[in-house]
Formats: structure tokens, sequence, C-alpha cells
């Protein structure tokens, strides 16, 4: 163990390996010391956990239905989050629904960014019209409300989990490549840019091997800040019935259900809701502390 | 009697990796003379300006075995007894004159302000006294200058003015913190002379805080060198060519000179001290 | 002949239409293995003629040649491996995310040359550092370690001109000294012809051959070496440089002041 820090906090590292471990290891150092950034890494861990391992944890089959069972309180023996309408264990839902979560997020954490890092980066690095044209059709996104846009997306496609994906992709990218465009513009007359394209690198190294690694950071920092939003407009989607489908156990979709007995049976909508919450503050109170982390100006000097 | 006396200054700094002495003992008097702080990078010079007014941000902390300024104590004073010597009795002017005006407000106005409301002054009163400072730092077109705002004006101006503003109050002590490393060499001159001529005429105690051995010495009566947060030597400015710690006469000797050899240029042996 | 010919060079920057000439009729030529100052004030527009030289500052007049030729527009692959640049501020030259190593390879990388681990050690050693330092990452290193990885970096290519922008302003007193010596020394070594740029007459004197004086983006005074050691300038301007230098002020003062 001893052995192993040693290697990573080397001063000189012997290789390129060595090097970028060390540097991620700085990192998490920095993180450790952040409290709430632990907390919220520690709800994400947990998310991923419960996720993969849904079928162990999860102590009923989520689409089973018992009709005699229907409706029941939280607190129930073997029914500790109570019972849906259809007397589906909730909590075996809420569980098997974390996965559902998570492949959104994950689909959408590697599109959006992306494709918004690439419109930013380019956009700010060549300028002129071609900045022009592509901030215009970014404005032409950020015009419309997320949600609306969305709906109006999934309304073409059709319902369904790869469409409600693709429709929350397709408008989450413009905040990236704004804040992609504003980080490119401050590094674009920076010396060290300069200095490689004096080196004779062609437009495309530059904004893959040195534009891109400065803007990233910001990057991250909201991809991880907006995750609860996306979580929201998933959900908001499945509640309006044009997200995932039923009898999926999707959040949003199951506060949907539940709304029908909001005020005599309230466990049904909250218990999802309250999923959502905590895995919301828990990407939150990440994005926060990866900010104090990441941030170039924080951390450089 | 000395105008300042600090004794086993030390200022240190907590960070993640434990604590950082960026000042690690500096003891020096001063009366009404010009006093030079010189250094390289590091070496906390400017902190050692900086604690004479407490002005050092946490997580830096200052202690001292005393810090005395005509006869008040500065270690134990309170932060309001501070604010009443800052500036009033002790002025600062600092490196960059674009970071040190206010850049939404005319000079005139950042002139006159002070005065108007310490020392109770009425407007015109104000205004004539604030000409009369921009005057004493030969600045000719006073009245256009007090109309102006920071970002009209060039560096050496910008530093004129905030001359100027330090000696309006009349302080017994200035503390200059290279306040001409950002101009251009001949304004820089001009700067110099005028700032000299002030605290001549004035009696003011100056400290002069500079990486520029060659220019410490010429404007100064005493030169301190620092380096790491010790102070390495104390030489009168005329005698500086005597010098007999090696850091310091490695630091006079590896600047290059007009008409000098084109040998390499000697450098300091960082093994050494 | 002449390796690098300047002839009659006009920058003009447009911002909002207005117009600002930063460089205004300058004509200079350089030989090989000479090293040529350009000393002035800020806005006297000598950065500028090295960043008309790269390519990173619009000339709307004369004409720049490289050993004869007029320079490509854009510059090129080519034009790498003749001229590079060595900037300011070593602190904001080097790319903070990556590791000496990476800044050093990534020009040999571009132009495809082999033997990249070889000769990424040969030019550490080259500036005097040591290779352990291969792997660290710029702010790992202090501002005169950067400007030595920063020199490395531009000699990765083998280039015959380096263009320096006041390498050393940046940097204490005791490092600069250390820096000048690396430059002089390589430049005996490879060959070098240098254009330099300075604020510090003393540090162009000691560097340079020969010296022009630029004001306002104008030519005030060519001179050579030997005239700026005997103080024998003819302008009024040059001279007021002269004795504002900080070398000339100490001499004024070991004098005993009565």
């Amino acid at each position: 163990m001893t052995t192993l820090r040693a290697w990573l906090s080397d001063p000189n590292p012997a290789s390129r390996r060595q090097a970028r471990l060390g540097q991620a290891w700085l990192a998490w150092q920095r993180i450790r010391r952040n409290r709430l950034a632990m907390a919220g890494l520690v709800i994400v861990g947990l998310l991923l956990l419960v996720a993969a391992f849904a079928p162990l944890i999860a102590p009923h089959d989520p689409l089973t239905q018992d009709l005699s069972r229907r409706l029941l309180p939280p607190g129930t023996p073997g029914n500790l989050l109570g019972t849906d309408d259809f007397g589906r264990d909730i909590l075996s839902r809420i569980i098997f629904g974390a996965r559902i979560t998570l492949y959104i997020i994950a689909l959408v954490a590697v599109t959006a960014p992306v494709l918004g890092l690439l419109i930013g980066t380019v956009a700010g690095y060549f300028g002129g019209w071609v900045d022009a044209t592509l901030m215009r059709l970014t404005d032409l996104f950020l015009a419309f409300p997320r949600l609306i846009l969305a709906l109006a997306l999934v309304a073409v496609l059709g319902p369904g989990i790869e469409n409600a994906v693709l429709a929350i992709a397709l408008t989450a990218w413009p905040p990236y490549a704004r804040v992609a465009r504003a980080e490119t513009l401050t590094v674009r007359s920076s010396d060290y840019i300069a200095a490689i394209r004096l080196q004779g690198a062609s437009s495309p190294r530059i904004i893959a091997g040195h534009v891109v690694p400065m803007c990233l950071p910001s990057v991250i920092i909201r991809v991880t800040l907006d995750m609860a939003g996306v979580i929201l407009i998933a959900a908001g989607l499945g509640f309006l019935g044009l997200g995932v489908l039923p009898p999926t156990p999707e959040w949003g979709l199951m506060i949907s259900s539940g709304r029908k007995f909001l005020f005599e049976q309230w466990w049904v909508a909250t218990m999802p809701g309250l999923a959502i919450f905590i895995v919301s503050l828990g990407f939150n109170l990440l994005g926060d502390g990866l900010r104090d982390v990441l941030d170039p100006r924080s951390a450089s000097r | 009697m000395s105008l300042l006396e600090v004794r086993n200054l030390r200022v240190t700094f907590a960070t993640e990796t434990g604590e950082v002495q960026a000042v690690r003992g500096v003891s020096f008097t001063l009366g009404h003379e010009r006093l030079g702080i010189v250094g390289e990078s590091g070496s906390g010079k400017t902190m050692t300006g900086r604690s004479v007014l407490r002005l050092v941000r946490p997580p830096g902390r200052i202690e001292a075995d005393a810090m005395t300024f005509d006869g008040r104590d500065l270690l134990h004073a309170s932060e309001r007894e501070m604010r009443a010597l800052r500036g009033k009795r002790i002025g600062m002017v600092m490196q960059d004159p674009k970071y040190s005006l206010n850049p939404v407000m005319t000079i005139g106005r950042q002139l006159t302000e002070g005065l108007r409301l310490r020392d109770g002054l009425g407007r015109s009163d104000a205004t004539a006294k604030a000409i009369a400072a921009l005057e004493a730092v030969q600045i000719r077109d006073a009245a256009r200058v007090m109309e102006a705002y920071p970002h009209e004006l060039s560096g050496g101006m910008g530093q004129r003015v905030m001359i100027a503003m330090m000696l309006i109050p009349e302080p017994d002590l200035l503390i200059a913190d290279e306040p001409t490393s950002a101009l251009d060499v001949t304004v820089q001159a001009e700067v110099l002379s005028i700032l000299d001529g002030l605290v001549r005429d004035r009696g003011m105690g100056l400290i002069f805080i500079s990486h520029d051995l060659r220019l410490v010495a010429r404007f100064c009566d005493r030169v301190l060198v620092m380096h790491k947060g010790l102070v390495v030597e104390e030489i009168e400015a005329a005698h500086l060519m005597e010098a007999q710690h090696p850091y310091t006469k490695g630091l006079l000797n590896c600047l290059p000179r007009i008409g000098g050899s084109r040998a390499p240029l000697p450098v300091l042996d960082r093994a050494g001290f | 002949m002449a390796l690098i010919e300047i002839d009659d060079l006009t920058v003009t920057f447009r911002s909002k239409g207005r117009e600002v000439r930063a460089v205004e009729g300058v004509s200079l030529s350089v030989e090989p293995r000479e090293s040529y100052g350009l000393v002035g004030e800020s806005g006297s527009g000598k950065s500028t003629i090295l960043r008309a030289i790269c390519g990173m500052a619009p000339v709307t007049g004369g004409s720049i040649r490289i050993g004869g030729k007029p320079v490509p527009v854009p510059r090129g692959r080519a034009f790498s491996t003749e001229v590079q640049m060595v900037f300011q501020d070593p602190y904001a030259s080097l790319h903070p995310r990556h590791t000496i190593d990476r800044t050093l390879s990534e020009p040999l990388a571009i132009h495809g040359v082999p033997g990249r681990d070889a000769r990424v050690v040969q030019a550490l050693t080259d500036v005097g550092l040591p290779p352990a330092f291969r792997f660290r990452y710029p702010h790992q290193l202090s501002g005169g370690q950067r400007q030595r990885v920063a020199i490395a970096r531009a000699l990765m290519l083998r280039p015959k001109i380096l263009l320096l922008d006041e390498p050393t302003s940046a940097l204490d007193a005791s490092v600069q000294a250390e820096v000048l010596n690396l430059l002089n020394r390589l430049r005996e070594e490879q060959g070098l012809t240098f254009l330099m740029v300075s604020h510090d007459l003393a540090v162009i004197d000691h560097m340079c051959d020969r010296i022009m004086v630029l004001q306002h983006g104008r030519t005030v005074e060519e001179m050579t070496r030997d005239d700026l050691a005997s103080a024998r300038m003819t302008t009024a301007y040059a001279r007021s440089l002269f004795d504002a230098s900080a070398d000339r002020m100490l001499d004024a003062s070991t004098e005993p002041t009565p």
C-alpha cells in the first residue's frame, strides 16, 4: 500500500502511465477531502451497485401482479415500501428502475456532451462564419423549452426508451456547446496554441489534442450537474406516457401511475419520487465537488 | 526613535501539504529613511511588506516577537485601529495600477473620496487638494486627469495617480511593492525620481520592495536582501559592491551589462546556501 | 545572402472599424548565424514583427523572405522546420495538461520523425534538464525549468532560425542569466540564427550583434553592438533608453553621494 502510494506520488514518473495515474491519484486526494462530494459519490456508487445487482437485491419480480395484495402501505411484511395498484412490490420496481435510469443517463452522457463539445470547440476555434452558423443553430435549440422540444421529438419518433434518450440528447447538447465555445475562445489565443500551430499541427489535431482537454473539465462538471435534469426529463416523459412504456418499472412512469391515488395511497407516487430526489441530489453534490477538483482555474498553479 | 520596528516576523500558510513558511524570522528597524527589500520570487519580500499592514489573508498567519509602528503595537491592534492606520499613516503602492484603481470611478472621485469622508473636507477644498497632489507627481494637465477613468491612462500615469493617492493623507511610512516593474524603462526612471523627491521632501519612511537589486541600490539608503524567507544580508546601499554574502554577490553579477563581456554570465550556485 | 529579409513591413490590426498600425515600414535583414535584437518599449511593435514572421499578425504591406524565398501563406509544415519561436511567459506557453514528454514529442509526431524517445531525452539533456523530468507536468516545474522546456520544444525540429520574444523577462535575474547562457550555448552548438525581442537593452546587448531600436511601430535607429557599448547612438530616443537602463543607474549611485 505504501509502495503504491509512493509510486503514485513520485515527482519523477518513469512512464506516461505512471504520470497519468499520479495525476488521477492527486485528484482523488482532493475530492476525498470534500465531504459533500464524497456523499454524492457514495449515492451514485450505490445507484450503480443497485442497478448491477438488481435481481439479487429485489425481493420480488417487478412485473408480477398480485391483485389480492393491491395498494398495501409501506411496512407491510414482504413489501417494505408497499405495493401499487396492480399489487407489484414498489421496492423491487424502484430497484429495477435504477437500471433504466442508469441506462438513460449513460446514453445521454455519451452522446450530448460529445456532440456539444465537438460543435463548441469547432465554432470557437475557427471563429468567423463557422462560428456564426454553428452558434445560431445552437441558439435555435436553446430557444425552445427543453421538455417541449423533447416532447415534440418523441411525438415524431414515437414513444420508447431509445427515442426518449435520443430526444433528451438532442435537446441537451446546446449548453455544452456554449460552455465549450467559451472555454475555447480563451484557450485559442494562448501561447501554447500558437506554439503548436507553429510546429505545423493541423486544426483537427489542435482541437482534439489541445483544445478539448482544456474544455473537458467544465463540460464534465456541467454533465454531472445536468444529470439530475436528465433524470427529471426522462421521468417527465415517462409521466406523460411518451418515454418508457408500461409495464417497465421506470420511476417517472411509476409516479404517473400513482397520481390517481395520491391522496389515499400516497406511497405509490412518493417512493419513486424519493428515489429520483436522492439520485438527483447525489449527482448535484458530486458535480459541485468535481468543480472544485477539476476547475483549471482553481487547480492549475 | 525608530518609526517601525519588526522583530522575528514569521508568516505561515497552512496548505493541503502542511505548513509553509513564507517569512521565517525577519527583523529590521526603520527610521525616516529609505529601506529596500530585495529578493527573487518566493523570497517572502512581498509578504514582509504586507505583514506590516496586516494585509495577509487567511490561511496566512502573521506572528512576530514584536511589530511596532511609531510606538503602537501592530500585532495586537484591533482591526479598527489597523484601518485607521492604513492609508492614513502607512500608505501602500502596488505593482500594477490597473488592479489598484477602481475601473468604474473617475480618478477625481477616487482621489477626493477619502478626503471628503475621512477628513470631512468640502467638495472644492478636496478637489483643490487632489489637483495639488497630482501636480506633485508631475502630472501637468491635472484637471483632465481628474475627469478620466483609469483605463484612459497609460501605465506610468496610472502609477503616478496611485502614488498621489497614497500621498494625499501625508503618511509617515510608504510601502512600495514593485512600483515600477509593470512600467517601461523610460517611464520607470521618471516615476522613481518623483517618488524619490517626495520621500526626501516630506521626510517619510519608505520601504521599497523590488526584485531589482541595482534599482533598489540606487534608490535606497539601506538594503535587506531576502532569500527563502530569511534576510541573508543587510547592507548600506553605497557599499553594495562590497557585499559579502554569496547570494547578494550572485544577484549583482548575474545581470548582463551594456558593453560587458560576452562570456557566459556568472550564475548563482544554489547549493551554496 | 541574408537569411531573414524583411522589407518595408506594415502590420495593421482592425478592430471595431478602427485601424491600428502596429508596425509601419520596418526593414531589416539578418545574416545566417547572426543574432539580431529588436528593442523598444510597450507598443513599439517589436513582438508584432516576430508574430508577423510566423503568420500570427495581419501583414498589410511589405514582404518577408526566409532564405531568399517569400514566406508561404499559410506558413505550412516546411516553415516549422525552419523557424521556431520561444514565448515570453513560460507559464502560458506550455499546455498545462500535457506532460513534458508529450509537449516535446508532438512536433516529431506531426512531422513523422522516427526515434522520438531518444530525441526527447536528448533534447532534455541539451537544455540542461534531468531526463527524470520527462513525465512531469508543467506545474511541477519552476519558471526557469519551464522556459528550458519551451526552448527544447522550439529546437525539436532542428530549425535554423529561433525567434525569441522576451524569453527572460518573466524570470528572476539569476534564472535569466542561466537561460541566456543556455541560449548562447545552443546558438553556438547548433549554428542558430536569433531574432530576439526585449525591452531590456542590457540583455539585448549581451545577446545580439546588431540592434534595432523601435518606437510606435517605426524604426528609430539601427546600430551595432560596439555603437551601443560606446554610446554612439544618434537619436535622442535611443539615448534616453540607454540612460534609463538599470545598469547605467547603478553607476550613478556607486559614486559617493554628498
